[in-house]
Parts: C-alpha cells; sequence; structure tokens
C-alpha cells in the first residue's frame, strides 16, 4: 500500500522525523517496500522572478535575464525559451545545482559572449513531464525563493508498505496511523463521523433481493443521493496525493472515492442518478445469462454465483468488485448517489477469481472491512463531497441488519508470558489493546477483550497476543536455547533416510556431478520413458515442456547432458536423487537414483585411459549403488532385457529373488536422437523404496576366522553357445569349486580364430582358500574335475583344447 | 711354466681391466673353472710330497681367495655400474600429467540441505518427509487456509486434475503440510525438520517453479516463542558461521503462526557485495511463528495442553546467501561448469565436529 509522510501525518499527530517511523513499522508487522523522495534531487531549485529579458545582442533565440532568487543580488542568466519574459515566476537552478533531465551540473559559463550563472528550468529538465515547449511558468503569487520542490508539493516522500492478508485494517492511511500510535509514536486525530442528517428523501432506495440464509452476502449498505454537484478537479491537495501514489486524477467525484478507499480503506461506488432506472438499486445474485459492461469497458458473463448490484434494466455493479459503465459517474454528473456497503468476503473472492479481475476494491473486501463502516462513514464521506463539489445531501437510506462482529475474548492473565515468554504487566497489555481499538474489562483471572469492528481477523486469544506482543516490541522476547533432550545429540535421520545422503557421496566419488532437475516434464518424454498418466498432468503448467510430472529421473538428466553437449562439455556423467510419481497418491511417489553417462570414461590424455562409456559403466554404477544401500553382490541376479529407452540388446535388470532392483542400458538410439545427444549413452535407475533396507544386526561384525594357509588359483578356459549367459557359467563353476572357493573371476572373453561360429571362450579364475591343512594336488585335481563336469552339465561348455 | 706369483698377477690384472660382467666370467672361468687355471695347479698338488704339497697348497688357496674376492668386487662395481646405466636409461619425463582423476561434485543444494540437518540434529532435531503430490486439505486447509483465503492468492499453487470427486490434488507450496502429517501420527514431544522440494507457478529472475524448503516443527510443553528466538538464532549463527550475527525478529502474519515473525539477519552491502553479519543492514530469512491453536486443534492436540513454535526457510536462499550465488535459476540448470565452481567435493562432508564452512573447492 503506498500513501505520502504528509497524508500519514494527516491522521497521526507527531512529532517523531519520518526515519523513526519508518525504522519502526516493520517492527509492528507493517514491512516498508520503498520511500521516494521525490523532492532530494530537485532541493538547490528555488522559484525565481524574471526582472528583466532582453535580446541577445550575438544570438537571435537567446535573451539574457536579470533574474531574482530572493536572496543577494540579481542573477544573470542567458536563457533560449520562447516564453521568457520580464515579470514571469520560473524555476531557477543556480551553479552547481544537478540538472535531472539533461544530467548536467551547472557551471559559470559565457554563451556567445555573455555570463550565464545558472539556468531557468522546463519540467522536462526537471524530469517533471515531457513538456519542453518553454520554461515552466508559475502563478504569479509563487513565492520568490522558496524552494519549487515544496511549493509543487513534492517534498512529501512516498511511502510503500506490504500488508498482510490478516491486517485489512492497514489497507487505509488511518490504519496505518492507529497502529503508530498504539506504539506510542503520535496521537492518531480525530475524524467527524458524525451523522449528517441530510436535507431531503433520496430519490433511490435499495433492494435487498437476499433469501433469510443469505442475508450475510449483503449484512449492511448505506446510500446517500447529493444534488446540485460540480464535478470539476479535485483539489490539489487530493490529486497530488492521488498522483503521488499512482492514480491519475480523473475527476472530483472520482477522485473522492479512490482517496476514501486509500484514506480509510474504505471503497466506495458512486452511481449517476440519471443513468438509475426505476429509483431502486437491487442487491441479489445474477441470473445466469446476464452480462455486465465494467468499468474497464470488459463484458463478463455473470452467473447466480456472482453478487450484483443494478436497477431495472439489469445487474450494472460486481459487488465489492468493480461498477458498470452504464450508470457510473461522468464528468457531466451533478446528481450522485454514492453506496457504501459491506458483502461477503469469500462471495467477493470467489466472483473475483472467477472473471478474473483484481481490482483495489476486491481487495479490501476480500480481506475484510469494518461492518460498521456504512454508518459512521456515511455522514464523514458526504461532508467530504459537499466541501469539494457543494450541492446538498440527502437522508441516508440503509438496509440489512448489520454483521454481528462483537465478540469477547478471555486472555488469561499468564497467556501472553505462556506463549511468548515475555513479561508484560497486565495494565500495559491493557492500554496497548486500547489504544488500537479494542474495549477491555479486567478481571482476576485476565482480560475479557471484545475487538473493534475493523480487526475481523482476531478470533482468539494467540491473536491478542500477537498485538501485545507486536506493540510492546519482539525485541523484548528472551533468547531461551532449545532444551537438550540429549546429552548427545541423536541421530537427525533414520537408516531409510541416510540412504541417500550417503549414495549421493558414493555417486559423486564415482565421477558422476550431482543434478537437481525439475520434478515435471514434457509429456512426450514422460510417455517416453513409462509415464504420461493424465492424473500427472498440470492444470496450469508454467509451459508445456513442464506440464506432467516425471516418471523417471533419467530424461531430465538427458535434457541436461544435452545442454550441457550445447555449452561443449564431451564427457558427461551426471546423477541425480529425487522424487518421481507413478500416480497421485502419496504412495505412489518414489526417490530415484539415476544417472547418465555421455561420451568417454577419461578426458584425452597421453596415459591412453580414454574410452567411450559403454553398458558396462552403467552396470557398475548401479551396482555401486545397491552395494552402498546395503545389498550383497552375491545376492545380486543379472536378467537381460529392460525398458523401451534403452537399446534392446544392450539393457538389463538387477534383481534379489524376483524383485526387481536397477535397471541399466545404453540409451536406446532414438531416444538420444530426441534429447539431441551423439557420442555413447549409458544410464541407470533404480527406486530407493524398491531396495529393502538391510536388517540391522548391530554395529558389530561377525567373527572373523583368517586362514593360515596359502590360497591356490586355477584357471579354466572354456568355450560355449554364444547364447548362454556368462553369469550362468560363473554361478555354476562358483557352486562346483564349493566351500574352499574365495574368489572367482572371468578374466577374458574370446570370439573368433580358433573358436567355433556361434560360440565364445570364457576364462575363469578360481582362488581356493583352504581353511584345515595345505590342499593336495589331488584335492585341487579333484575340485577341478568338478568345476569341468558343472560347466558342462550346466552350461554346455568344454574346457577349451 | 710361470710361477704362480706371475699366474695371480696376469690374473688380477686381468680382472681389473675386465669391463663387462661377461668378460668377468670368463676370466673366472680360466682361473677357477673345472679347467682353470688354478684349479689345474691345485690338481697338481697331488703329485706333490705332503711337506710339498702343503706349503704350494697354502699357496694356492690364498691366491684363490684373492682372485675370488677381486672377482666379487668387480663383480659388485660392474652391477651397481650396469644397474646405473639402465636407471639413467629409464628416466621418464615426470612433468608429463598425471593419469586424470574425476573430480565430480555434489549439488549446493544437497550440501546446504545437510548443513541445515546438522545444525539442527545438534538440537535434538528428527528429518520428517511428505509427498510433493499433496491433498487441498494438507497443503491449505489442515494449515489454517480455508478455500477463498487471500493468503491462498500468494502461493501460485500448481493444481493437478478434479478427481471423480470434484477434489483437486496440489503440488505442495510449502513443506508445512509436512506439519499436520507429523502431528497426525505422533504425540507431543515433537521437534522435526523438513527439508523438501516445493513448487509455485511462477517463473522469472527471482522466482523458480520448483524450489525447496526447509519445515520446522517444534511441539511440547512450555515450549513459547523465547525459544523459537534462542533456536533460529542459534541456526543462524551456526550456518553462516557469524558467532555475534545479528538476528531480527519482525511481526509478520502466516495462517499457521499466531503470533508469526518474520527472520532478519544483519548484513552490510558494499558496492553490490552482499556481507552477512553486524552492518547496517537486514536480510530477511525466514518465517516462522508460535503454531495456531486451530492447527494444533485440526491434529486432535489439545492446544490449551500443548503448543510449540514452526518455521520455514527457503534452502535456495540460505546457500545463495552462504555461498554467494547470484541467480537462483542456475540451481536447476546443471551446468557442468557452475557445478565444478559451485559444487562440493563428495568427501568434504559438513558436521558439526569438522565444521559446516565447506572445505576443498
Amino acid at each position: 500500500m503506498k500513501f505520502t509522510r504528509d497524508w500519514l501525518f494527516s491522521h497521526l499527530e507527531t512529532d517523531r522525523p519520518l526515519a523513526e517511523i519508518l525504522d519502526v513499522l516493520p517492527m509492528l508487522g507493517l514491512e516498508v517496500e520503498s520511500v521516494v523522495d521525490r523532492a532530494a534531487a530537485l532541493t538547490p531549485f528555488v522559484i525565481a522572478e524574471v526582472i528583466s529579458a532582453e535580446q541577445h545582442p550575438n544570438a537571435d533565440k537567446l535573451r539574457v535575464c536579470m533574474v531574482n532568487i530572493g536572496a543577494g543580488d540579481l542573477v544573470q542568466v542567458v536563457c533560449g525559451a520562447p516564453n521568457a519574459r520580464a515579470g514571469m515566476k520560473g524555476v531557477f537552478a543556480p551553479v552547481g545545482a544537478h540538472v535531472p533531465g539533461i544530467d548536467l551540473t551547472l557551471k559559470t559559463g559565457e554563451i556567445r559572449g555573455e555570463l550565464s550563472n545558472g539556468m531557468l528550468c522546463s519540467e522536462r529538465e526537471m524530469q517533471l513531464s515531457d513538456e519542453h515547449d518553454g520554461i515552466i511558468d508559475l502563478a504569479a503569487d509563487a513565492p520568490v525563493g522558496a524552494s519549487f520542490a515544496a511549493y509543487a508539493g513534492l517534498d512529501d516522500p512516498i511511502i510503500e508498505i506490504a500488508i498482510t492478508p490478516n491486517r485489512a485494517d492497514c489497507l487505509g492511511v488511518r490504519g496505518v496511523a492507529r497502529d503508530l500510535a498504539a506504539a506510542g509514536y503520535g496521537q492518531l486525530k480525530p475524524i467527524d463521523t458524525s451523522p449528517l442528517e441530510g436535507s431531503f428523501d433520496s430519490p433511490i432506495s435499495w433492494d435487498l433481493n437476499l433469501a433469510p440464509d443469505e442475508a450475510h452476502l449483503c449484512p449492511l449498505v448505506s446510500g446517500r443521493a447529493f444534488t446540485g454537484l460540480k464535478n470539476g478537479s479535485s483539489p490539489a491537495w487530493m490529486a497530488n496525493r492521488l498522483t503521488a501514489i499512482g492514480q491519475r486524477p480523473i475527476s472530483a467525484l472520482v477522485d473522492i472515492t479512490n482517496y476514501v478507499m486509500v484514506d480509510l480503506g474504505r471503497p466506495l461506488h458512486a452511481y449517476d442518478i440519471d443513468k438509475i432506472d426505476g429509483g431502486k438499486l437491487i442487491i441479489g445474485r445474477a441470473k445466469p445469462g446476464q452480462t455486465m459492461t465494467a468499468l474497464n469497458e470488459k463484458t463478463y458473463d455473470l452467473d447466480e454465483d456472482m453478487l450484483v448490484i443494478g436497477d431495472a434494466n439489469g445487474p450494472d455493479d460486481l459487488a465489492g468488485i468493480m461498477g458498470g459503465e452504464r450508470s457510473g459517474v461522468s464528468d457531466a454528473t451533478d446528481k450522485m448517489f454514492l453506496e457504501i456497503a459491506i458483502f461477503d468476503q469469500i462471495a467477493v473472492a470467489t466472483t473475483g477469481r472467477k472473471l478474473n479481475i483484481h481490482s483495489d476494491a476486491r481487495f479490501r473486501f476480500e480481506r475484510g472491512l469494518d461492518v460498521t463502516s456504512p454508518e459512521w462513514a456515511s455522514g464523514y464521506v458526504a461532508r467530504l463531497v459537499m466541501d469539494i463539489c457543494g450541492g446538498q445531501a440527502s437522508h441516508m437510506v440503509i438496509a440489512g441488519d448489520g454483521a454481528d462482529w462483537t465478540r469477547e475474548i478471555f486472555l488469561a492473565s499468564d497467556k501472553v508470558e505462556r506463549l511468548t515468554g515475555m513479561i508484560v504487566p497486565k495494565a500495559r497489555q491493557t492500554k496497548i489493546l486500547e489504544n488500537l481499538g479494542f474495549t477491555v474489562r479486567e478481571d482476576a483471572a485476565g482480560l475479557q477483550v471484545s475487538p473493534p469492528p475493523w480487526r475481523g481477523d482476531i478470533d482468539g486469544a494467540a491473536d491478542l497476543v500477537e498485538e501485545i506482543s507486536r506493540i510492546y516490541g519482539f525485541d523484548h522476547l528472551p533468547m531461551v536455547h532449545l532444551p537438550r533432550e540429549h546429552v548427545v545429540a541423536q541421530p537427525a535421520v533414520n537408516a531409510a533416510q541416510a540412504r541417500p545422503l550417503r549414495l549421493r557421496r558414493a555417486m559423486a566419488e564415482r565421477g558422476l556431478t550431482e543434478a537437481v532437475t525439475f520434478s515435471f516434464l514434457a509429456e512426450k518424454e514422460a510417455v517416453m520413458f513409462g509415464g504420461g498418466d493424465a492424473s500427472l498432468r498440470l492444470v496450469n503448467p508454467i509451459s508445456a515442456d513442464l506440464s506432467i510430472m516425471r516418471p523417471s529421473a533419467l530424461p531430465n538428466l538427458l535434457s541436461a547432458a544435452a545442454r550441457n553437449q550445447d555449452r561443449g562439455e564431451a564427457d558427461i556423467a551426471m546423477f541425480e536423487v529425487g522424487p518421481v510419481f507413478l500416480g497421485d497418491e502419496p504412495d505412489q511417489q518414489r526417490t530415484a537414483v539415476a544417472a547418465i553417462r555421455h561420451g568417454a570414461m577419461a578426458p584425452r590424455e597421453w596415459h591412453g585411459s580414454r574410452r567411450s562409456v559403454d553398458v558396462f559403466d552403467a552396470k557398475a554404477d548401479a551396482e555401486a549403488a545397491l552395494m552402498v544401500l546395503g545389498v550383497r553382490r552375491g545376492s545380486l541376479q543379472i536378467e537381460s532385457g529392460g525398458p523401451d529407452y534403452f537399446h534392446p540388446g544392450r539393457c538389463g535388470r538387477l534383481l534379489q529373488g524376483r524383485s526387481l532392483l536397477a535397471q541399466f542400458g545404453e540409451v536406446h538410439p532414438q531416444v538420444a536422437s530426441h534429447f539431441g545427444l551423439r557420442n555413447s549413452l549409458v544410464g541407470f535407475e533404480l527406486f530407493l523404496e524398491d531396495v529393502p533396507l538391510a536388517k540391522s544386526r548391530g554395529p558389530a561384525r561377525s567373527y572373523l576366522k583368517m586362514s593360515p594357509f596359502q590360497p591356490v588359483s586355477r584357471d579354466f578356459a572354456f568355450i560355449l553357445d554364444d547364447d548362454v549367459p556368462a553369469s550362468q557359467l560363473l554361478r555354476a563353476v562358483k557352486s562346483a569349486a564349493g566351500p574352499l572357493v574365495t574368489d572367482v573371476q572371468l578374466f577374458d572373453v574370446y570370439q573368433g580364430k580358433n573358436i567355433g561360429d556361434g560360440q565364445k571362450s570364457l576364462a575363469v579364475a578360481i582362488t581356493l582358500t583352504p581353511q584345515k591343512a595345505t590342499l593336495s594336488e589331488a584335492e585341487i585335481e579333484a575340485i577341478s574335475d568338478a568345476v569341468i563336469a558343472a560347466a558342462g552339465k550346466n552350461c554346455g561348455a568344454v574346457l577349451r583344447g | 711354466m710361470q710361477s704362480l706369483d706371475a699366474v695371480s698377477s696376469e690374473i688380477i690384472a686381468a680382472i681389473g681391466v675386465a669391463d663387462s660382467l661377461d668378460a668377468l666370467e670368463a676370466i673366472r672361468i680360466d682361473a677357477l673353472g673345472k679347467k682353470g687355471r688354478i684349479s689345474l695347479m691345485m690338481r697338481d698338488l697331488g703329485g706333490m710330497d705332503a711337506e710339498a704339497r702343503k706349503q704350494a697348497g697354502q699357496a694356492l688357496n690364498k691366491v684363490k681367495d684373492e682372485i675370488a674376492a677381486a672377482i666379487d668386487a668387480k663383480q659388485t662395481m660392474l652391477a651397481s655400474a650396469a644397474l646405473n646405466a639402465r636407471l639413467s636409461a629409464e628416466r621418464l619425463d615426470v612433468s608429463l600429467p598425471s593419469r586424470p582423476e574425476t573430480d565430480a561434485r555434489l549439488h549446493p543444494l544437497s550440501r546446504t540441505i545437510e548443513e541445515v540437518i546438522a545444525i539442527f540434529a545438534e538440537m535434538g532435531f528428527q528429518v520428517a518427509e511428505g509427498p510433493d503430490i499433496e491433498s487441498d486439505y494438507y497443503n491449505f486447509t489442515a494449515l489454517n487456509i480455508p478455500p477463498e483465503h487471500p493468503a491462498r492468492q500468494e502461493h501460485d499453487t500448481f493444481y493437478l486434475p478434479a478427481d471423480a470427486n470434484g477434489k483437486r490434488k496440489v503440488l505442495r507450496t510449502h513443506t508445512s503440510p509436512v506439519q499436520i502429517r507429523t502431528m497426525e501420527a505422533n504425540e507431543p514431544p515433537i521437534r522435526i525438520i523438513v527439508p523438501g522440494r516445493t513448487y509455485r507457478s511462477d517463473h522469472d529472475a527471482t522466482h523458480s517453479p520448483m524450489f525447496h524448503q526447509c519445515e520446522g516443527l517444534v511441539i511440547g510443553d512450555g515450549i513459547h516463542m523465547g525459544h523459537l528466538k534462542g533456536c533460529l538464532i542459534d541456526f543462524c549463527r551456526a550456518f553462516f558461521g557469524v558467532d555475534d550475527l545479528p538476528v531480527r525478529f519482525r511481526p509478520s502474519y502466516f495462517p499457521f503462526t499466531e503470533p508469526s515473525a518474520e527472520v532478519d539477519i544483519g548484513c552490510t552491502r558494499d558496492n553490490g557485495a552482499l556481507k552477512i553479519g553486524a552492518g547496517d543492514d537486514w536480510l530477511e530469512i525466514l518465517g516462522s511463528g508460535m503454531v495456531n491453536p486451530r492447527v494444533l486443534e485440526n491434529c486432535g492436540y489439545d492446544p490449551e495442553k500443548y503448543q510449540g513454535f514452526a518455521f520455514g526457510m527457503g534452502i535456495e536462499r540460505i546457500a545463495m546467501l552462504k555461498y554467494g550465488i547470484p541467480d537462483l535459476r542456475t540451481f536447476y540448470d546443471s551446468d557442468l561448469r557452475w557445478m565444478r565452481h559451485y559444487g562440493f567435493l563428495p568427501f568434504d562432508a559438513p558436521s558439526i565436529h569438522a565444521g559446516l564452512a565447506g572445505g576443498a573447492v
């Protein structure tokens, strides 16, 4: 909300400087967003009188002026303005002044041989407007030597504060002044809210057309007719204040309604009586099919949820939101009917949202007005109208039984201390509340407090505690460390929550950089990765690229990789730990761990470690992730195949029993090409929820027996059919090697010369660690034979000759 | 026949000039081999009488030992020279680059969240979680934000399609719904923090449609606003690593707290550079307040019996302030240049004992 210093001080009697006011406002909950002092740049500019203006001897278009600046000798100024003449009053900038419109600091100069000691300014040169046809021509009574900024009303700084949704009362300058007064920063000046009798019967009456159970939609509305008005320009003080807060002055009647809205936070609506048909204003629900053209010149389709005001010709006012074009006041209006109403906050908010109209009136109505204001504001506003526009006022016409706003809230004596830790004496509590307009009755147990009608936000003791503590000052809150419940802090995360923390480190140690990408993506990509469910499509997305919740973290990683590729990064390795969505229920959200690698495993370097990424890099990443999650390598099974976004022949699944833990693969070339990624591209993904938590057996490890005997190794090269998975051979070998086997390594894969078509050679090393005695050759031989036999039986493998 | 002395001298001389291990071996065979000159002379001893054999034998053994010692010495010398020659030939240019290491980074967001967890863990908090897709009830109504409440308009909510009952879920606009979920599922006392993703339909230089918040909730007997003040001052000073950091509490409004306070920290601005610490300006960093009795009631708590405080902070904001990251939007861009500059090495885990400032870069 915007207002000016003088506007605030018109409600607040204070000797505090503005700086102090600005410091305290935020401590009352009224955050200062900006302060603009328009006069600061115009300090040196004074009002001056041109005593003489003679033709410049050496230039046709210049004049040599002698100027009275109100002090000292006359000053000679060379001026090119066509309107410079003897006797005029203008604005003088002395030597040394910075002229904002031309960004120049004035120096003593000679113009075509004549001395010039300053400048007579145009509005453009002072950045007041674009006017540059001549220098500023002030009224004859302008005081010579006085500050121009003060004379023009520009020395009134503009203050903008943010009003939280609960403080509807501070959407008027008077409410801000009341808070400051309560905080001890001055006295709230009285305003005359006495009734105004009026001199005739209003030709317009109210017709509250609401069912009895809907009376709350408009609990109270007052109106008053005015005749003989002169609707010219509003007075300068009002026009200046409105201009300062960014509202263009229109006409006295319109300006009065705008001014009162900001001044008292009280929106008004003015009708031209001549444009009201039938002598009645009807307040009720709109009928389906009705339309109305509002003051913003837009036509709206109405429905029966909308509260409107109209006459015999139909609705012409969206209650609490915006008036209609048909019956509004114009410059020619001399008979006005002025409405001061209360409308239901929710009804106003609903209609405003439905029609997408954001108006200052709606903003105030939906936050709640002083429900008694139709009565007390009536006389005040009528006097203001007649002061400015003359004429006569009718008797007030009022409809509605009023809203029941009175309530008593009990504030126990210890409540403030219990909730805030601050000790505020009871008398002080009472005083603060009374200064804010509350009625307080003290009893032995505490305070019985009635909030004023403009504080609809107060509905419990906690609200009263807030009022007392903010005015008393949050600076008085004690600083109390939270009591420690444990001398040694307990872990903040449980076993499941600890996993992502460890996993992130493990992934980064593997050379994968962590990415944080959006939880949504383009629908096409969601579908590509197995998602696209309509229940996950945002109704109001920011853009089509961010329109649906992601089924996988891979696509956004691929997009991120593509952006990096386009910036010249060749080799990209990234991972993300974040949510993915299988449906819109809480139990359908998963925490995905996904990683991609693109390009090569190392930069170009002379040792020769550079090679393209391949599916085994993705497999290694997946296995490493599972190890970190507590999966024992030996418990994993591998299966070829995977989702469509992987290369059908180069992808696999890691399983434990029958449950899928992770999928990895080379990204399908069509998918890679969709993302514009040009080099080798692999990835993996797992959902943390799929990986069971390792059973906790406590921190102690099992007892380790170390064999005193030397391990022995034996190598085998098997030839077997190409389509037998290596994992099958390894399983057979390991199982046949018996209890002494401590390691099985596949160390060579060969196809080609000397190996038949459709066959491959796999070389396997087994390590046996004897436990009781060194193995004899015969024992080793027996194990070897068993290994060879098992490989033959389970895999059709024969020992390579 | 040459005298023993002459033979000995000749062999010793030959050893002296031998220039390779092969030449030395040839000399050894010629002198001490089975058919070597010394060996043959030893064999001839057999034909001598006992006395002569004893004398000649002693002399021969002495010569033999001298030759063997000379060969040994020469051999050591030659081996050493050969090794030196080989090592010299094996010289490498060690100024060549070593094999490349990966230097992948962790994101400033996960780093910052871990720092926040570390500090609150010290104050007895536990991490709680909730879904990103929320019901209207948890995101708004239970938090005392009824439909059509003006505070809802400030949330720029993302909506999902209405279900068969006309109810539409939302992407949570704050982490506050987890307050409700936690209170519904647990009895007091409660001390939780909730770091997580949040969403608002706003996208410009200072807003992202997705961002991160960390909620906090403390419920217990006699927890009052002084505890809120102490807890958040303790947090801010630990997080920013400034022991005398000024922290200011300013009245504000959130529907789910009453009284409510914005929290500002002290700073100075010098030619656009921001410094956190005692200074002449304030920076807003989080919102907080005493849990509104209506919220407690909504969760089945008796507000006369239990009270507590809640707070919420933007993770991006505190990360930007602490680590001097100028632009919010860069957090989600996954630009590797940005990550190399603002990211954290994985071994550099934040902890209370080792520090929260972030070490190697």
